[in-house]
């Protein structure tokens, strides 16, 4: 958006760097190589240490690892239970968003507060928190399992809850400007044109919501997958039953076994990669159809 | 008179939902997220002073607590103001000037968020670990950065690495650069401009990305713990004792210290509600994590 005020150089020659437009502003390459820089030192040199970690594992022993039935299974449930809990976050987030925009009532800012907690509280705080509200003898817990015969806390399904937990208000926060930015106009001519309240809401909003929707989905799932401090107080971490992938990761460093931690980070990187672009897709999609954000 | 004001409801129904669809839906809203954020929140300072305010204190003043406090102020005062001059410095080249890769430098940024904090942390153990090509250097030259301050603050800068630049860049590109073009045409240098002209346009923003950064900062769990090595009194941040007191089964000297960490957040939380409500202009519109 910024406005590139010259062109050609003073002396009349024509513009040198062809690949950026010319500006008065100072300070372009000190910034920018200070970014390249530190972004370089920081993030790529390391995710590229990985990467050559795992390019010298070659790929029989890398598949050995990533077939291992213990590695298969907690990958399987990390994406499982991350998917599982975006879908309910999905439900969830998009309802809380249209209260938030479209309805007032006493203690709205308050909630609307509350929403970003998951961002703001560490994970192990919300990990022990969870792990005492759903354990046997907790106060949902118990009654989850004594009213419904539904083992939440030490289970798989321990596992969805925290995911739940962290990936909430991604979906909130990604729906809730496009939301806000929608038209009534639309709505008042579907209602004119006879359309009821249902199919206004399920022809007009939610396709013009779509974007928005699928992106907060994808970052909640994107989020839940990599998740580790909030899981691991609520599940009891059984190896086939509730053992996640980043504690698999963890459990072979402990055992200095770096081959079998490299392959599963690398696995787990790659996909979080293609979510990465999956995720700008969308917005690029979302900016070019809707004209928001 | 009364088929005018049926008329008027019907209409009114057509474009909102009737009071009954209303109070539903509110309630549905209110109790997912009682259940799901409220409950947990409330647990930690019900469980903090669950065994008496005596326990509470001692858990807090207990030496491992003050070390591992003392860590964690230590790490968030390098990593916050390290990850800060980058911000500024990204947003600066990306919103104020024109250039061909600008979405992908973007995409670099938003990197770590897309990382495990796990993967985060592995990522400097085969940096810097006995195994790696760095790691006998490192041991013959006697410098510790795995299972040491560095290697904790490194893994925690890697964590909270786009915060700052993700709250600034979209704020500084909504604001254009016409401002500082006009202070520079009247011979301003470019310190000046953007000490006096940009920064004081973008400070709430700013603040608000030091905010949530800082609470990353000081509550990282997954990446630290792979880098820390876990030695009390040494590299044992709050988060990480907090793990060690619950699996010692002193649930509530680890709640004591997690109602910390907790009030953090809230104080986080209150901050960013307050600076929205006041300057709901001046902070960027569209937001990510």
């Amino acid at each position: 958006m910024s406005t590139p005020a010259i062109t050609a150089q003073p002396d009349g020659k024509p513009p040198r760097a062809k690949w950026r437009r010319r500006s008065v502003l100072p300070g372009f390459g000190l910034s920018l190589g200070y970014t390249i820089a530190y972004l370089s030192l920081i993030v790529l040199l390391p995710l590229a240490g990985l990467a050559i970690s795992a390019a010298s594992l070659g790929w029989n022993e890398f598949w050995a690892i990533a077939f291992d039935p213990r590695v298969s299974a907690a990958l399987q449930l990390s994406f499982g239970a991350a998917m599982l809990a975006a879908v309910v976050n999905t439900v969830f987030g998009v309802l809380i968003a249209w209260v938030l925009v479209r309805y007032r009532f006493p203690g709205r800012r308050w909630l609307d507060a509350a929403v970003d907690l998951p961002f703001a509280l560490p994970t192990a705080v919300a990990g022990i928190a969870l792990a005492t509200l759903y354990a046997p003898n907790g106060p949902f817990g118990a009654v989850l399992e004594n009213v419904f015969g539904v083992k939440v806390g030490f289970s798989a399904l321990g596992v969805v809850f925290a995911l739940m937990f962290v990936g909430l208000p991604f979906v909130v926060r990604t729906v809730q400007p496009v939301l806000e930015e929608i038209d009534r106009e639309t709505e008042e001519v579907s209602a004119t044109l006879g359309a009821g309240r249902f199919r206004t809401v399920t022809r007009v909003i939610l396709p013009a919501m779509f974007p928005a929707i699928l992106t907060g989905f994808a970052l909640s799932f994107a989020r839940g997958v990599g998740e580790y401090g909030s899981v691991i107080f609520i599940a009891n971490n059984l190896p086939f039953e509730s053992e996640i992938a980043p504690l698999l990761i963890v459990i072979k460093l402990d055992e200095h076994n770096y081959a079998g931690a490299t392959a599963i980070a690398t696995i787990m990187l790659v996909i979080a990669f293609v979510m990465l672009f999956v995720i700008n897709v969308l917005q690029a999609w979302s900016r070019k159809w809707f004209g928001h954000e | 008179m009364s088929s005018n004001a049926a008329q008027k409801n019907r209409q009114k129904q057509a474009i909102g939902e009737g009071p009954i669809t209303r109070a539903i839906l509110i309630a549905l809203a209110l109790a997912f997220l009682g259940v799901m954020l409220i409950a947990p929140l409330l647990v930690v300072f019900i469980e903090a002073f669950g065994r008496g305010v005596g326990v509470f204190f001692d858990s807090l003043t207990s030496p491992h607590t003050m070390s591992a406090l003392q860590l964690t102020l230590l790490v968030a005062a390098i990593a916050v103001p390290a990850n800060l001059v980058f911000g500024v410095a990204a947003a600066w080249a990306i919103a104020k000037f024109d250039f061909r890769g600008k979405a992908f430098l973007l995409t670099l940024i938003d990197l770590p968020f897309a990382v495990s904090p796990v993967v985060s942390g592995l990522v400097f153990v085969l940096l810097f670990g006995a195994n790696s090509a760095l790691g006998p250097w490192l041991d013959a030259n006697n410098i510790k950065i795995l299972f040491a301050v560095p290697g904790i603050v490194l893994a925690t800068i890697f964590i909270t690495f786009p915060f700052i630049a993700r709250e600034l860049i979209p704020l500084m590109q909504q604001q254009g650069s016409s401002e500082e073009e006009a202070a520079v045409s009247l011979g301003a240098g470019g310190w000046r401009t953007f000490f006096l002209v940009t920064l004081p346009n973008v400070k709430w923003g700013l603040l608000y990305g030091v905010l949530l950064c800082n609470a990353r900062a000081m509550g990282e769990f997954g990446a630290v713990s792979v880098v820390s090595g876990h030695i009390r009194g040494q590299t044992n941040t709050l988060p990480l004792h907090i793990e060690i007191l619950y699996h010692d089964n002193k649930a509530a000297a680890a709640f004591a210290v997690a109602s910390l960490l907790a009030l953090l957040a809230l104080v986080t939380l209150a901050v960013k509600s307050i600076l929205e409500a006041r300057f709901a202009g001046s902070l960027a519109a569209q937001r990510r994590h």
